[in-house]
């Protein structure tokens, strides 16, 4: 019988090492799949046993911290936002029960310390636990908070950036809400009309009005076809597109005799922006959109579902190029189903502020592990020259005109020169208008570019918008050297 | 070194193991940290010492590495249980105890186990009728739809851990008896005669598919015959016609049984989404355990079971962690070298118990141990084949480590068992001169 007992544990030891076979394959070779089912709550869970990266401001303001609770293997840690709703937005918000938003989401592998997947073993092995890293953000609290407060619980927007190194110093939305309460009001968050936690300032799709021919003069005289001093008709009506378009009558009587291409744009007259567009045409009008960063995904570290694009649309909600049929005339004074993002519209400022180069923008400076590493390091970054350093420099000269003497002195700001571009888009059929109003100062060597919108409001870019700007870019002016 | 010296020798990992482990799940545990802990050590070491002085008592001559492997696994239960549960961790060191004295009992009152031969029909039908228990109203019931516990009182009790042995011993005498009308001729004849037990076995497997609904237990009781039957006869040929027969039966019962067949379906397809939040959840979550624990695992006590969420309540993440799931666990804590490190102490365990086997003089030892050795592994493989999806899940203890009293009890008689079939095949060696 001996023999077959010999046998009888060679089968055994097939049986067990099929045991040891099936436990690799879970533990090593479908271990990442595994991870990666959504019945699977472990990874989710176990970030909340990791003391997740603290969110910083500029100034060292923490945006995001953590409370611990419990110790051994009930320890917990969940997240808490100082500043409540003053970033709300931005920094977004991470419960386990809610998932995660804004840059707790975009940058969740940072702040739960497992981008690193090697080191992460090694700190095992030497008995590490895991830790988060910090993200330091290029967001200003006080130009942040003076935002909030003047728009007043207005539906709107501002963002502000640095133009030289695309930091993103305020990015307002309202209306707001408070991360901390994500938890527990998250179905009434979620349904509320209001939309409070849609960021507009990334994700909103509003006409730009005026503030357009920022674009089209860059186009017009880039491209070579004008100069700020070439004289153009001013006179309303005229037929544009094959249908007439008028001045309106905001600014006397709209119909003007020949004038400067400079004194158009300082006096937003319509008819000569019209007609600027149409004789420069389609493909040169998007090439220049483009440019600016129309038509695709805006480059900025958020979530790419919280970044809305902005350009031409056509009925079914599909972008448009130069091979549709678009009306190029009342697309260059902002009409025609354009939809643009505040964070755009910021983005067409701080080109023209930084010479013509366009600066990527972002919102994290650097990422440093506890230990005061830089893990991850965002310095400045050129996205790519939208036009000639002397076409900056003229558009800027033109824009400068607009806040001297045209609709926007309401921006003025006394021993600083500011340039900018108002904006009236007219919305529910009429009724209301997008204010909008975009800047940069203090010429010539612009420190801040800013773009401020209020939606369905009575006024006008130049009385809305324009003061609100004015007083955010004084504060970031004092101080930002 | 005398073999009883090899075995206090063989003590010493388990000692290292208790404190090691009791000191990791206390580490994770700082705030908790209380002598009452150290004294379970220190008391489960107390009696392992006690049961190694009664073995030199009783038994000088036993294998010595059985019951070192043995508190080992013992041990290595008591760390997992006491990090899964306390409460639970105290009550199976009770019945650690309880298994202690039932292993002593049996080798004072057994002297001669061979005597059990004689009453081979009566265990056979005792082990029968133990089966049968938890189709019984008022003491038994389905747990996620098998019949496998019967309660009384508080007490919950899983008869098959015993039917286990006692099929075995039938089978062992049985089959000693028979072999030589089995092995008759160069072809087996198809008679009655020769395949009438097979038939009668299989048939028993077959109901307990249908009655007790648990395809583990029939995979463990008809492979322990089929292990038997090859060793008693040696004929391969009998070996594939029980298998087909086998697989057969079990194909028909898993699309006519709504149990068998439901498990089958979780087995094939644990993450279908209807399957996965319900009836598959347990062995998925098993899985997402397993993948979660790695090459080297979470450390010890730093697995996640539960959730504690608002008001005070818990969410259980794995479903019967300190019972079927264990070896998810051990692998989620310890990683795949931790659990490839367990099955090689099964492996060896078992090994020692197919040693005895080869060393015994007679058929009926021979038989016996061999039979107890192999169903010692496929229950091993039956529930970590389970929990790691080579075959489907089914509710069978992990031996020794998981939580529960019959199955501590039962196995603490295996290791008896064993232990004198040993001694007395090593005192015969010794005696002609032998080395052992």
């Amino acid at each position: 019988m001996n023999r077959q007992i010999t046998h009888l544990f060679g089968v055994v030891l097939v049986l067990f090492t099929l045991l040891v076979v099936f436990t690799s394959r879970w533990t090593v070779f479908e271990a990442k799949s595994l991870q990666n089912q959504t019945a699977n709550r472990r990874p989710l869970l176990e970030q909340l046993q990791i003391p997740r990266g603290y969110i910083y401001a500029d100034d060292g303001t923490v945006l995001a911290k953590n409370i611990r609770s419990g110790h051994g293997p009930t320890l917990r840690y969940s997240r808490t936002y100082p500043t409540n709703e003053l970033f709300s937005h931005t920094v977004g918000y991470s419960f386990i029960s809610h998932g995660s938003a804004g840059l707790e989401k975009e940058y969740n592998d940072q702040l739960a310390g497992s981008a690193n997947e090697f080191s992460s073993i090694i700190d095992q092995l030497s008995g590490q636990k895991r830790v988060g890293n910090d993200l330091h953000t290029t967001l200003d609290p006080a130009a942040q908070r003076l935002a909030l407060q003047l728009l007043a619980g207005r539906p709107g927007s501002v963002v502000a950036l640095d133009p030289r190194n695309g930091a993103v110093r305020v990015m307002a939305s309202v209306p707001n809400y408070n991360p901390n309460n994500v938890p527990s009001q998250f179905k009434q968050l979620n349904t509320d009309k209001a939309a409070p936690l849609f960021n507009r300032a990334t994700q909103g799709g509003y006409p730009p009005g005026s503030t357009m021919k920022v674009v089209t003069a860059t186009a017009a005289i880039d491209s070579g076809r004008y100069t700020p001093n070439s004289i153009v008709s001013g006179k309303s009506p005229k037929i544009l597109g094959g249908v007439p378009l008028s001045n309106c009558c905001t600014e006397g009587s709209g119909n003007y005799g020949p004038l400067s291409l400079t004194e158009a744009l300082a006096k937003s007259v319509n008819t000569v922006w019209g007609e600027v567009g149409e004789k420069l045409g389609k493909q040169t009008m998007f090439k220049y959109m483009q440019r600016f960063g129309f038509d695709s995904r805006p480059k900025l570290d958020l979530p790419t579902d919280e970044l809305g694009v902005s350009g031409v649309y056509g009925s079914k909600g599909q972008l448009l190029g130069p091979s549709d049929a678009i009306d190029i005339a009342r697309v260059a004074i902002g009409q025609e189903r354009l939809r643009v993002s505040p964070l755009q519209m910021a983005e067409v400022a701080a080109a023209g502020a930084n010479g013509g180069k366009l600066m990527k923008p972002r919102l994290v400076d650097r990422v440093e592990s506890p230990d005061g590493r830089t893990v991850d390091s965002r310095g400045p970054a050129e996205l790519q020259t939208v036009m000639k350093a002397s076409t900056a420099q003229q558009v800027t000269a033109m824009m400068e005109q607009v806040v001297k003497a045209g609709t926007a002195t309401a921006a003025q700001i006394p021993g600083v020169t500011v340039a900018g571009k108002t904006g009236t888009a007219e919305v529910a059929n009429g009724t209301a208008n997008q204010a909008w109003f975009i800047a940069f100062a203090p010429v010539p060597n612009p420190r801040v570019a800013i773009a401020v919108t209020v939606e369905r409001t009575q006024g006008e870019g130049g009385t809305v918008a324009a003061p609100i700007a004015k007083q955010i870019i004084q504060q970031l002016l004092k101080g930002n050297g | 070194m005398s073999a009883r010296s090899r075995e206090l020798f063989g003590l010493l990992p388990v000692t290292l193991l208790v404190t090691a482990g009791f000191t990791a799940v206390l580490i994770t545990r700082s705030s908790q940290t209380g002598k009452v802990t150290i004294t379970y050590g220190l008391f489960f070491l107390g009696c392992c010492l006690f049961a190694h002085i009664f073995i030199r008592a009783r038994l000088p001559n036993a294998d010595p590495y059985l019951f070192p492997l043995g508190a080992l696994l013992a041990a290595f239960g008591l760390v997992m249980i006491y990090r899964i549960d306390p409460k639970l961790a105290r009550q199976q060191a009770e019945w650690f105890v309880v298994g202690l004295v039932l292993f002593c009992a049996t080798i004072v009152f057994l002297r001669d186990y061979r005597v059990l031969e004689r009453y081979r029909y009566t265990i056979a039908l005792a082990s029968i009728g133990l089966l049968l228990l938890p189709r019984v109203p008022g003491i038994g019931g389905a747990t996620n739809g098998a019949y496998l516990a019967i309660h009384v009182g508080s007490l919950q009790f899983q008869p098959a851990e015993f039917a286990k042995i006692g099929i075995v011993i039938f089978l062992a005498s049985y089959l000693r008896e028979t072999r030589d009308v089995l092995v008759r001729g160069r072809i087996p004849r198809i008679s009655l005669k020769h395949f009438g037990p097979l038939l009668l076995v299989w048939g028993l497997a077959m109901l307990m598919l249908i009655f007790i609904r648990d395809l583990g237990s029939s995979i463990m009781f008809f492979g322990a015959f089929l292990a038997i039957l090859y060793v008693a006869t040696g004929r391969i040929s009998f070996i594939v016609v029980g298998l087909a027969m086998f697989v057969l039966g079990a194909i028909f019962f898993a699309n006519h049984v709504p149990h068998v067949h439901e498990r089958v379906q979780i087995w094939l397809h644990p993450f279908r989404p209807d399957l996965v939040e319900s009836s598959g959840y347990q062995i998925a979550q098993a899985l997402f355990a397993q993948a979660d624990g790695g090459l080297f695992g979470r450390g010890f006590g730093l697995s996640l079971l539960q959730l504690p969420v608002a008001g005070g309540h818990t969410v259980t993440i794995l479903p019967a962690a300190h019972t079927d799931t264990i070896y998810a666990v051990i692998t989620n804590e310890l990683g795949l070298f931790g659990a490839a490190a367990l099955i090689l102490v099964y492996l060896l365990f078992v090994a020692r118990g197919f040693k005895t086997a080869l060393m015994a003089h007679d058929g009926f030892s021979k038989l016996l141990a061999a039979g107890l050795a192999s169903v010692v592994a496929l229950q091993v493989f039956v529930i970590v084949g389970g929990v790691t999806r080579v075959i489907p899940l089914t509710g069978v203890t992990l031996p020794l480590v998981s939580y529960g009293g019959s199955s501590i009890l039962a196995n603490f008689v295996v290791l008896a068992l064993l232990l004198m079939i040993s001694n007395e095949a090593r005192r015969v060696h010794t005696e002609r001169g032998g080395v052992v």
